[in-house]
């Protein structure tokens, strides 16, 4: 970072199109994300796309507080995006990146968050290709939001959808889940509680390819993420039409993710999750899938939850650990920590 | 109601406030300690000791021999109809 | 985990759900209606739903879903008051996560914070207090809810502030009791419950003297449980094995943390914050007698419902809720008339229709799924 911007804070003026503005485009953002598309400084990227259907998505990304164990906002907002497109089995290509800047915020902040975002972009092989900011008086956001909006190629013959879970499939999950909620949770001040956890904050793209490369059979495929692995259950059943079964001591979960829960009373099956994905895949196919998948960081601790079963559809059920069964649902709200 | 979960005392940390460190699976927290103070149980001797957490307070010490004892009298009532079972299949 | 993994052990469960079985086979009532066990208190409700044990059961043994969910029970009026005292431009209002979503009159606390109010979830009410420590220009409020089990650590709490001088500190303090709960329920006409599951936690603080009665004049028997799955099961077994021999004892399963004779150290701060209401207003029971708490004059300075000058306001359940009847075990939560009609979980009229784990709510959100599941 330019020494010009040591102990210097976000004003109105680097929001007001004038000088100021430009001068902390330069200087952060494009010799940050550093790429020929960007440089033009022209009002749109233009670029070729190779053949293909063409995926694209878009996310905000709000999360409190900015810097957590695992991953900062930077990081989740190419994670995020990416892992979206990978999902329909895109290649993620380009990323924009639209900042919205509460006055005060100190420039160091945002830069270690830009590095973060460009650290994770080339992790993910995508470019961050056009931007916008904004900057709000204090107190009408929170530090940094930031949009970003992703696009990426599906090649011929992938068909990944949410429709297409078939009676006897198998679900994968790649890991342990709801460390990123779990992190998030224990780093609020006022719960008091701290633990050895760090989000699951990673970009899902290059797992997805190798899972492509061994099958043609995935059904469906979604990251979990807000409303943890019930949620994106639930999603599938309903879209497919079909009963989901999965069985409790198969879901993986961290001791201290545990711990977090035990206390808080949550369910760590609805914690947000940033790099944890759940795939259907026809049975025939789940052993190469996981071989495959456990070759890899991202997938290092893949293993099947549960399975596409006979019953009512759109239900998603849960054998307990204690042999019980129990329909687990959405959630009617976000899961607060409870006393009773 | 009443989410209470065990937790094992690793630190004293105010004595004056009565408050202590507590650990579960890697998890701390820093809980109230009153509860389980008393003219027999002063606050060193709760080291290491397992208490029932409940909103951030220590409301009992675990007893470890009560503990075993409920366990075994479950492990008893498994026996008893294993015995059952094993009489039925003789039967047969 | 230490003294939970062990009580979660799915092989032992198999063990005993047999005995209960047979046992359940022995047992001869009366009237053609199965054995109806109340779990008094809403954690056991929760583990029951938590481990799917209710599908584990035998159809004879039914699970009546008791008061003791604190949640549930707040009527709506003392959220209607939380609504008052959060609306303050300097009140930071604290609580646990579980009272966000009870509705009030008109809305919840959710709704207000919402709306921009500064309503904190806390894990304790001393987060509270130290929240009150790095706000001295605001009046903190924490709102204090639930049984025995969480009266000691408001009532240390409010002390705390005491000793330390805090004076911008206050309590909303609607905790309730549970002895005059249970008689109650057992004093209801058309009173259906053959045995109680006790509150384990309750038992801890108050020990297993008080329910002397419930065997002494009701004749029915309880059992303190503890709240893990094989602790649940043993001490069904225990009131079935009572009720075999014809038999009503108070018992104690969860000896490892409940001492008959209760926790002095944790009853000495009750006795000296609080004392007994001439009634409080229940959420589907309407108003007992003696069974709420406030803070007494001593420590009147920390009291929210003086400081903020609250009004007793009631507002009474409307007619046609019949969450009393499912409360005690004498209608089946679709039995009642207004159950999926006019109240359902997003806009719920009684009590056990608020909670996710609320008799009502559960019946309504899983009951006909959980049933084709199970045929299968």
């Amino acid at each position: 970072m330019h020494k010009k911007y040591k102990n210097k804070n976000i004003t109105m003026a680097h929001g007001s199109g004038g000088k100021a503005s430009s001068d902390l485009i330069k200087d952060i953002f494009v010799n940050t994300f550093d790429n020929d598309y960007l440089s033009t400084m022209e009002d749109q990227a233009r670029f070729n796309i190779p053949a293909g259907q063409i995926a694209l998505t878009t996310d905000s990304y709000v999360v409190n507080p900015i810097f957590f164990k695992g991953g900062d906002i930077g990081k989740l907002a190419v994670t995020g995006t990416v892992n979206d497109l990978a999902m329909s089995g895109a290649k993620p290509l380009y990323l924009t990146c639209g900042l919205i800047l509460e006055e005060g915020l100190p420039i160091e902040t945002l830069d270690k968050i830009i590095q973060s975002m460009q650290k994770t972009a080339e992790e993910a092989g995508v470019k961050i290709v056009c931007g916008d900011t904004k900057v709000v008086e204090k107190g009408s956001a929170d530090q940094i939001f930031i949009n970003t909006a992703g696009v990426g190629v599906i090649d011929k013959g992938v068909e990944i959808h949410s429709y297409q879970a078939k009676i006897g499939d198998k679900i994968i999950v790649n890991g342990f889940i709801g460390d990123h909620g779990a992190t998030i949770m224990q780093s609020r001040a006022e719960l008091g509680i701290s633990a050895d956890i760090e989000s699951d904050c990673q970009v899902l793209n290059h797992l997805v390819g190798k899972m492509l490369s061994v099958s043609n059979n995935i059904h469906s495929m979604r990251d979990a993420t807000r409303g943890g692995v019930v949620t994106v259950l639930n999603e599938i059943a309903q879209d497919s039409k079909v009963c989901i079964c999965i069985a409790e001591n198969s879901v993986p979960v961290r001791v201290p993710t545990r711990g977090v829960c035990e206390i808080l009373g949550l369910d760590p099956l609805y914690l947000a999750n940033e790099g944890t994905l759940v795939c259907v895949i026809q049975s025939e196919d789940a052993e190469a899938v996981l071989a495959i998948m456990r070759q890899t960081k991202a997938g290092k601790d893949a293993c099947i939850i549960g399975e596409v079963v006979e019953g009512p559809e759109g239900v998603v059920s849960l054998n307990t650990l204690f042999g019980g069964t129990k329909i687990i649902d959405k959630l009617v709200g976000d899961q607060l920590p409870r006393i009773c | 109601m009443c989410l209470g979960i065990p937790a094992q005392i690793k630190e004293i940390i105010d004595v004056d406030n009565q408050v202590a460190m507590v650990n579960l699976s890697g998890v701390s927290r820093a809980v109230n300690i009153a509860c389980v103070l008393s003219d027999v149980c002063q606050a060193h001797d709760l080291i290491n000791q397992w208490v029932l957490v409940h909103v951030g307070f220590a409301l009992s010490v675990v007893d470890e021999e009560e503990a075993h004892k409920t366990l075994k009298i479950l492990d008893e009532i498994g026996e008893l109809s294993a015995t059952v079972e094993e009489m039925n299949q003789g039967e047969k | 985990m230490k003294y939970v993994d062990e009580f979660r052990n799915p092989e032992q469960a198999k063990k005993i759900l047999k005995e209960i079985e047979i046992l359940c086979t022995q047992i001869e009532l009366a009237e053609d209606r199965p054995i109806q066990i109340m779990e008094v208190c809403g954690g056991h409700t929760h583990s029951i739903f938590r481990y799917g044990l209710n599908q584990l059961l035998p159809k004879k043994l039914d699970f009546v879903h008791g008061p003791g969910c604190p949640v549930c029970v707040l009527p709506r009026s003392v959220i209607d008051n939380c609504i008052l005292i959060a609306q303050h431009d300097d009140v930071i209002f604290t609580t646990f996560g579980d009272a966000m979503r009870v509705p009030g009159s008109d809305k919840s606390l959710l709704d207000l914070k919402a709306e921009g109010a500064d309503i904190r979830m806390v894990y304790s009410p001393l987060d509270a207090l130290t929240i009150a420590k790095k706000n001295p220009k605001k009046r903190v409020v924490f709102f204090g809810l639930g049984f025995e089990t969480t009266m000691p650590s408001t009532a240390l709490s409010v002390m705390q502030a005491k000793k330390e001088g805090i004076n911008n500190f206050y309590l909303f303090c609607n905790h309730i009791t549970i002895i005059p709960t249970i008689k109650a329920v057992l004093d209801s006409p058309g009173m259906r419950i053959d045995g109680f599951l006790g509150p384990g936690h309750v038992s801890l603080i108050i020990g297993t003297q008080p329910y002397r009665f419930i065997a002494d004049d009701y004749h029915k028997p309880l059992v303190a449980a503890g709240f893990e799955p094989l602790d649940i099961l043993q001490s069904v077994w225990m009131i079935l094995k009572q009720l075999k021999n014809g038999e009503a004892k108070i018992e104690n399963q969860y000896a490892r943390l409940v001492d008959d004779a209760g926790n002095t150290s944790a009853l000495n701060p009750i006795a000296e914050v609080f004392e007994l209401r001439d009634f409080f207003e229940w959420r589907g029971l309407g108003s007992i007698n003696h069974s709420g708490v406030k803070i007494n004059e001593k420590y009147g300075a920390f009291d929210a419902e003086v400081a903020f000058n609250l009004k007793e306001v009631t507002i009474t359940d409307p007619d046609v809720c019949q969450c009393g009847e499912v409360l005690k075990g004498i209608l089946k939560p679709w039995q009642c008339k207004v159950f999926g009609k006019e109240c359902t979980p997003e806009t719920p009229l009684g009590a056990l229709m608020v909670s996710t784990e609320g008799a009502c709510s559960a019946q309504y959100s899983y009951g006909q799924n959980i049933d084709l599941i199970n045929k299968k």
